[in-house]
């Protein structure tokens, strides 16, 4: 038993951007343990990128490249990672906490009997044992989580857009091996199709959120909102009774009944705050309150606040982020 | 067809959660207990197929006394009947121990279909009914916000990271419930239902009926424990921007961008 090793996630001839965050954050864990860190890389048309996660030192890929493996199915890719687990032995498993990756990592800790932290915010290594630390109540609370003695692996999967991404060295490669390892023969379930959706920047990944509450009073407003994000490199979301509204679409929900959300800045417009979308963006980096109610509770989680009419504001505020952006080139 | 909700009871949404005295709970006194939203989600889309394609509804549960209360609101919704396990001997189970338990009480229940919420919104683990699925052998076909039957296949659709998935699965499979309310819309216990509800069977269990034995599940067997609480730090207080438009839309693009650096 011995290491570290990640699970990377690989769609779409890219790494997700989380793969490089869990390299980082499994370096500076196998660092603190003084043992190697490893990856395994499942995927179609993977193996001219597998090596690059040596820039964030990772030691050695191993590396699954088949077309079977071009999306996600638990059938087939938990009993691959589970056998490449058994083989390598590592002390610490890390995984991305997306949508596949919690998925894959509560399926592998079972088949495994192992202890899993789903979401985690912040790892560290105590005594040679992982402990983590992963919001509960969406964030109104955190719990640390330990593995008991001798229990290994200790799995954790991590929340896209926190942990730091190291870049150690820009022209380092990890060795590559090619486990010999025959996919199962038999799948009941299947994927049907994969659609890419419309949005470009996802709410989970993105640094940058703008988002509509019931001030926003019609569907048809939120286009101010889009104009801001797009500005910003950003993507739109809503709180729950814009979404009970039928103004967007659910995925775009942020609070404890949807996502949670961890980006640089998120900009809150025309909500109030109940305490179950506060607990769903309480821990973004910086936060802007906009609302002409000088008494809604959002202003207790902001930075900055504003007490003022949305629909004065953002097109005020718009306006001067063009200027700063004309003027920063 | 016989479908199997996985229910488990959570503290309100709205409930300000503060940390007990043992310093890894929080403390329970004055709190609203509800069914946990992704899984009233679950009751829901199994009523829905009970209706299109017929099917008896069983809502298992593993948890304490107080857990009847949403087994019955989830009866009186047109749910046929509920299990309960409650035993002290399942306490401080981690995801797989509560796992284990509810695998083995599906062994005894003829299931086609589990439905349950992906996550619950209090422990947010993400991982008891994913872990069903793999202790009972069934795919999980996970996140689902959209559920449809045909020609004995059961068919989903999940958002992932900038994509859509549609998956398909025969039967028996588990499905954890994704989207939001605005979705679902789960429907309200009418007052017949809630009457009808009272008559519906209920059973309780322990372990020794599910031919579990305490080693495999509770403290003892988990490999992963909440060691401390702690509450979020909290934010300094907020600079709240004065002046006219111009001005306060001028300062917030200033400090978003010289003292903030995030734009």
């Amino acid at each position: 038993m011995t290491g570290v090793c990640i699970i990377a996630e690989f769609r779409n001839g890219a790494f997700r951007q989380v793969s490089f965050e869990i390299a980082s954050e499994g370096r500076r864990l196998a660092d603190a343990l003084g043992e190697p860190l490893t990856a395994i890389v499942l995927g179609d048309g993977v193996t001219a990128e597998a090596a690059t996660l040596g820039q964030y030192g990772v030691k050695k890929v191993y590396l699954i490249d088949q077309p079977e493996l071009k999306d996600y199915l638990a059938e087939i890719h938990v009993p691959v990672l589970a056998e490449i687990l058994r083989s390598v032995q590592p002390k610490v498993v890390l995984s991305a906490a997306s949508a596949n990756g919690k998925d894959l990592s509560a399926r592998l800790a079972a088949r495994l009997g192992a202890g899993l932290a789903q979401d985690c915010t912040e790892l560290l290594i105590e005594n040679g044992a992982l402990k983590a630390k992963r919001p509960v109540y969406a964030g109104k609370t955190y719990a640390w989580c330990a593995w008991t003695n001798g229990s290994y692996p200790q799995m954790a999967s991590c929340r896209p857009n926190v942990m730091a991404c190291s870049l150690i060295d820009a022209s380092k490669s990890a060795s590559v091996e090619t486990p010999a390892i025959t996919l199962p023969a038999v799948v009941k379930s299947r994927i049907v199709k994969v659609e890419a959706s419309e949005t470009k920047v996802d709410l989970a990944e993105a640094q940058v959120i703008v988002s509509g509450g019931r001030g926003m009073k019609d569907p048809k407003n939120f286009a101010l909102l889009e104009e801001l994000a797009q500005l910003l490199g950003g993507a739109v979301g809503a709180s729950r009774p814009a979404v009970d509204a039928g103004w967007r679409p659910h995925a775009d929900q942020v609070g404890q009944t949807g996502k949670v959300v961890t980006p640089t800045l998120y900009i809150a417009c025309g909500i109030s705050g109940a305490i179950q979308h506060l607990a769903g963006m309480g821990s973004s980096k910086f936060i802007v309150a906009i609302n002409k109610d000088p008494e809604a509770p959002i202003f207790s989680k902001a930075d900055y606040g504003v007490v003022e009419d949305l629909f004065q504001f953002i097109p005020a505020f718009i306006k001067e982020v063009k200027k700063l952006k004309a003027a920063c080139g | 067809m016989e479908i199997i909700v996985l229910l488990k009871q959570v503290p309100d949404t709205e409930t300000v959660i503060k940390i007990g005295e043992d310093g890894k709970s929080i403390a329970t006194s004055s709190i609203k207990w509800v069914i946990n939203p992704y899984d009233e989600y679950a009751v829901e889309a199994a009523l829905r197929l009970k209706d299109s394609q017929g099917a008896n509804v069983t809502i298992l549960s593993l948890g304490p006394q107080r857990m009847v209360e949403s087994i019955r609101a989830a009866l009186a919704m047109g749910a046929d009947k509920g299990v309960l396990v409650d035993d002290p001997a399942a306490e401080g189970s981690d995801a797989l121990g509560k796992a284990r338990v509810l695998a083995a009480a599906l062994k005894q229940i003829p299931h086609d279909l589990i439905f349950c919420g992906h996550r619950a919104v209090d422990d947010d683990e993400n991982q008891v009914g994913i872990m069903v699925a793999e202790l009972l052998d069934i795919p999980h076909l996970g996140l689902a916000v959209t559920i449809e039957m045909a020609d004995g296949l059961i068919k989903i659709s999940r958002p992932i990271e900038g994509a859509k998935v549609q998956l398909e699965s025969p039967m028996p499979a588990l499905i954890t419930l994704g989207g939001a309310h605005a979705i679902w819309q789960p429907r309200y216990a009418s007052l017949p239902g809630i009457m009808k509800a009272k008559k519906k069977p209920l059973e309780v269990k322990k372990l020794a009926d599910l031919e579990l034995s305490p080693e495999q599940v509770g403290a003892a067997a988990a490999k992963i424990m909440v060691v401390s609480l702690k509450m979020p730090v909290p934010r300094q207080s907020g600079l709240m921007i004065s002046g006219d438009t111009a001005a306060k839309a001028k300062e917030l693009v200033r400090l978003l961008h010289e003292e903030a650096n995030v734009i």
